[in-house]
């Protein structure tokens, strides 16, 4: 099992105070639950607390911050949609996209942690595994004893994941693993992968990959401008046995890995957004107290310019989520629907963090403020479950019924 | 071990206050209302002594309908279930007088409350509702330790600490140090949906007090800037303007 901590000399808090607050132009609070609002305060707090002094220092030092793990899984981050009894809190998607969007406020490195456990990892056992693998993986992994990473992308398979070569072949009681993945999000310290590979047949499969099997490793990507309190790497895999019960045996083919890139990609269309309104929040705060040429600089209409279109754009994501949400808790959000959201969010988060850091002049360089944190965290977010480009062919594809894929 | 605990329902500490009706009524319009943070610390501490089945911890709030959301968060974060006594809390004596008369006859060995609530900042209720119910009160604790039949509390006094031990049933106030206060969890969030909330109407009991008027502190005044070689003008200021040399 993982050791989650870090030691209390590595961990600098800072003293200033995270003054956020959430816009709500539009008075959307009043489509939500007294439950959802309780969820977002609950995660707010404890992203206030626990996040927000620390981040910066682990993001400058390229560190993932373990030490938050058992934290993120005590209020129930990861897997609050899988129901109770395996661990999980059996909350809607509303609350769920809520969750992502408060932790992603405060980095989006640590949503990352967070959609990975919950959408990557323990949505598929759920919802593809066998009993006993539930029983065996789920309430560790939502006790967050247990860490896990998905393995999909591949060093020459990004976009095109079908074409994946990582593959198993058939060894009695076990198969023999052999491949890449690479840009795998926790993998350094993952305890379990699910790993996505083809079977003699070409047949893409599940399959659960504990740390110690002989023949894996986990090397990590360093050298990132992105993400940088998010630990990346590799999962390399040479002749692995692995158990044929560590086969997830409800799914095969691309349709495995991608139901939990919907589940993954619905809350990041949430959590972008989150880091979208610091951005706003920030800048809008700065421009009141920042007096230039002797005024606040909000008080000039380039600044207003910025802010005004910043909040608009941020009411209409909301918009977009929030109804996207009601479709989900109906069943009925298509993966299109999904993708648009996912590209929508992100687009508009960077847009924002982008015009934000310029409203801050030279501090917005800085780790004074969460702004460019925020945006090279999503240079990320924009490329993966799904890049910016093939999130339009999809809604291109959806529209004209034409695959200009290939 | 049976613990109840008053939560009351108070703006939040970023509120911008202002008031109506002539300046006698607090303006709640467009305020967020949050769990008062000392109640937090108390209602912590209760579910800490009843953990592992030790006990149970009952919330009880003095207060509207529009309460509900704050008693709900005391159910997430791990009451066992909740009263809320249906009448506005005007002052410290309504609020003191209707938890005094539910609680009269439900055998609670240890009740506690916040130091005070941070909105009108009374800090009465606690002494008053043990005197309602002729037991011991405590105000302003700082710690609290129960070993199953006594009580050890700590105050701090002038320039020291006072160590006070005392049988159940009892009444105490909780400040910082009793307790971390605990943020609720996803899974806590859920199970107070289904957690007992009764409504009880109140008993009939006059406020012994009413608020002729509220009014705010004076802006504070701008900052004067006297350059670094005028201290003669400095001192003039402090004395002439100021008035405090
Ligand atoms: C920090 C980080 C964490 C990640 N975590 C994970 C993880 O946990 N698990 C996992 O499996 N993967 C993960 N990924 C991988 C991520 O999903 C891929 O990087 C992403 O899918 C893009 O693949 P690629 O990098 O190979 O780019 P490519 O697919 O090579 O794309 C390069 C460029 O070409 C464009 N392009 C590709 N195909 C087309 C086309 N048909 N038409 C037009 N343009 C096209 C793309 O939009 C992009 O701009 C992570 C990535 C990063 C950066």
């Amino acid at each position: 099992m993982s050791s989650h901590q870090n030691t209390e000399d590595q961990i600098h808090r800072s003293q200033k105070k995270d003054l956020y607050e959430s816009p709500d132009y539009y008075l959307l609070d009043e489509l939500l639950t007294e439950e959802h609002k309780l969820v977002r305060s609950t995660v707010r707090e404890w992203v206030k607390k626990e996040v927000s002094p620390v981040i910066e220092d682990f993001a400058q030092r390229a560190e993932f911050p373990k030490h938050l793990l058992p934290g993120l899984a005590e209020i129930g981050a990861f897997g609050p949609t899988i129901p109770q009894e395996y661990g999980g809190a059996g909350l809607d998607y509303i609350s769920y996209g809520i969750i992502m969007q408060e932790i992603e406020r405060g980095d989006s490195g640590i949503r990352s942690t967070a959609s990975v456990q919950g959408s990557l990892v323990m949505y598929p056992i759920f919802a593809f595994g066998s009993e006993e693998q539930k029983q065996k993986y789920l309430p560790k992994l939502a006790t967050g004893e247990m860490m896990g990473c998905f393995g999909l992308t591949e060093p020459d398979f990004g976009s095109n994941p079908a074409g994946m070569v990582s593959n198993f072949k058939d060894a009695g009681d076990d198969v023999i693993l052999n491949g890449a993945k690479m840009w795998i999000s926790n993998s350094p310290f993952a305890d379990i992968a699910v790993v996505w590979a083809k079977n003699e047949e070409g047949i893409v499969h599940g399959l659960i990959v504990e740390r110690g099997m002989e023949g894996f490793s986990t090397p990590e990507t360093h050298g990132k401008w992105s993400l940088r309190a998010s630990a990346t790497g590799e999962l390399v895999f040479d002749n692995v046995k692995v158990p044929k019960a560590n086969i997830l045996p409800g799914v095969k083919g691309m349709k495995g890995p991608l139901s939990c890139l919907n589940q993954a990609r619905y809350g990041i269309a949430w959590g972008a957004l989150g880091a979208a309104m610091d951005c706003y929040d920030t800048a809008l705060r700065y421009s009141k107290e920042r007096v230039q040429f002797g005024r606040p600089i909000g008080g000039f209409q380039l600044q207003q310019k910025k802010l005004a279109e910043m909040i608009t754009e941020i009411t209409k994501g909301q918009l977009v989520v929030w109804r996207l949400g009601t479709l989900k808790n109906e069943n009925r959000a298509t993966p299109e629907q999904i993708s648009m959201a996912k590209r929508n969010s992100v687009e508009t988060a960077l847009n924002i963090a982008r015009e934000a850091r310029q409203m801050l002049g030279g501090m917005g360089i800085t780790g004074e403020f969460p702004i460019m944190r925020h945006m090279m965290n999503l240079e990320s977010v924009v490329t993966y479950e799904g890049t910016h480009d093939v999130h339009l062919l999809i809604t291109g594809m959806d529209v004209t019924g034409l695959n200009a894929f290939k | 071990m049976k613990v109840l605990v008053c939560i009351s329902n108070v703006p939040d500490t970023t509120t911008k206050i202002t008031f109506t009706n002539n300046n006698t009524q607090f303006n709640t319009a467009g305020v967020q209302f949050i769990l008062n943070p000392y109640d937090e610390i108390a209602l912590a501490r209760a579910i800490e002594l009843c953990e592992g089945g030790k006990g149970t911890v009952t919330v009880i709030n003095v207060g509207e309908a529009s309460t509900e959301p704050t008693i709900r968060k005391a159910l997430a974060i791990g009451a066992d279930d909740a009263v809320r006594i249906n009448i506005a809390p005007s002052d410290s004596y309504t609020v003191a007088s209707q938890i005094a008369e539910y609680a009269k006859d439900k055998g609670f060995d240890i009740i506690l409350t916040g130091r005070e609530s941070i909105d009108y900042n009374g800090a009465q209720v606690a002494a008053m509702v043990g005197e309602l119910l002729n037991i011991p009160s405590v105000s302003i604790i700082k710690k609290l330790d129960f070993d199953g039949t006594t009580a050890t509390l700590d105050r701090e006094i002038e320039g020291g600490k006072e160590v006070i031990s005392l049988p159940t049933p009892f009444i105490a106030s909780c400040a910082e140090g009793v307790a971390e206060p605990k943020i609720p969890n996803m899974r806590g969030i859920m199970s107070a949906r289904t957690k007992p909330l009764a409504v009880v109407e109140p008993v009939a009991a006059t406020a012994l007090t009413s608020i002729s008027s509220f009014e705010t502190p004076a802006p504070r005044s701008a900052v004067k800037m006297v350059s670094a070689d005028e201290v003669a003008k400095l001192v003039d200021m402090l004395h002439t303007e100021a008035r405090v040399i």
